[in-house]
């Protein structure tokens, strides 16, 4: 099987361009996209290291179970995502009302 | 069979990292929104080969089938601003150096770490995941020993957020 520190540097990677996006990008939806990326990476690290470390199976009540903690983070991540786009654009088109503009530099009313 | 998953793991990480690359340099923000479901549709495949097919399922309904849409909908909505083809900002070398900082900072630390026998980071899977984890998944997340009240947390959070996008994006009448 392709070892686990594979899945790590392509996360890793992944990670960076999303952090480059958030950094660089001048308009508000592509750094929004640089977040998605960014959320992506953590998620495969997450199930990366479901597959590799979860310990041998448990038995319960309903037979042998296989720990499921890194599934259950990266469905977490997946409704957080979710939310956080929902609100993130619907503040962007709100500004956009407002504002006339999704450049990130240019609304700055909070500025001193 | 070991090189028939290297090669899946290439095209996908090609995919991926590629599909990422294209999001941030292209400058037509439409193109980097259709680039970003290459690149989603790379982390669902990486979710298959992680034998977490529901996870991937989910990648590709949630992420490509809703939130891409999203995005495409906001840049059609902001439609004045998608002409524009859109420079980097003047602090882009900064962002660069940071990331790239980053990543090599963090690839380091891995190729040090799995040089040898690190309990932490296995070459082989500790154990083998069945056609079993599926409904294990399914248990985990409404069983009162384990994940209910974050499961529960976590549609409240989903809730209050789509009531707060249709405020925020209703505006004032």
């Amino acid at each position: 099987m392709v070892p686990l520190t594979a899945y790590l540097i392509v996360a890793a990677l992944l990670f960076c361009i999303g952090m480059y996006a958030v950094l660089a990008r001048r308009n508000a939806i592509a750094i929004l996209m640089g977040v998605e990326l960014m959320l992506n990476a953590v998620n495969i690290n997450l199930v990366a290291f479901w597959r590799f470390l979860t310990p041998s199976t448990t038995a319960t009540g309903s037979g042998l179970q296989v720990g499921m903690a890194g599934q259950t983070f990266a469905i977490f991540v997946f409704v957080v995502a979710a939310a956080e786009a929902a609100v993130g654009l619907a503040l962007i088109l709100s500004v956009f009302r407002n504002r006339r503009t999704v450049i990130a530099e240019n609304v700055d009313s909070l500025k001193l | 069979m070991n090189w028939l998953e290297w090669g899946f793991f290439g095209v996908l990480t090609i995919l991926v990292i590629g599909g990422g690359l294209a999001v941030v340099l292209n400058r037509n923000l439409f193109h980097s929104a259709l680039w970003l479901i290459v690149s989603l549709f790379g982390v669902a495949g990486l979710f298959v080969m992680l034998s977490a097919p529901f996870l991937a399922a989910v990648q590709v309904l949630v992420y490509i089938g809703a939130i891409v849409i999203l995005i495409i909908f906001a840049i059609m909505l902001t439609r004045r601003m998608m002409g524009i083809s859109e420079a980097p900002n003047s602090q882009w070398t900064l962002g660069l150096a940071a990331a790239a900082l980053t990543f090599l900072v963090i690839a380091m630390t891995l190729v040090l770490a799995s040089n040898g026998a690190n309990p932490l980071i296995p070459r082989e899977p500790l154990t083998q995941i069945g056609g079993e984890s599926l409904r294990d998944l399914g248990v985990a997340l409404v069983d009162l020993n384990q994940y209910v009240l974050p499961f529960l947390l976590a549609s409240v959070l989903l809730e209050a957020a789509m009531v707060g996008a249709i405020v925020l994006a209703r505006g004032e009448e």
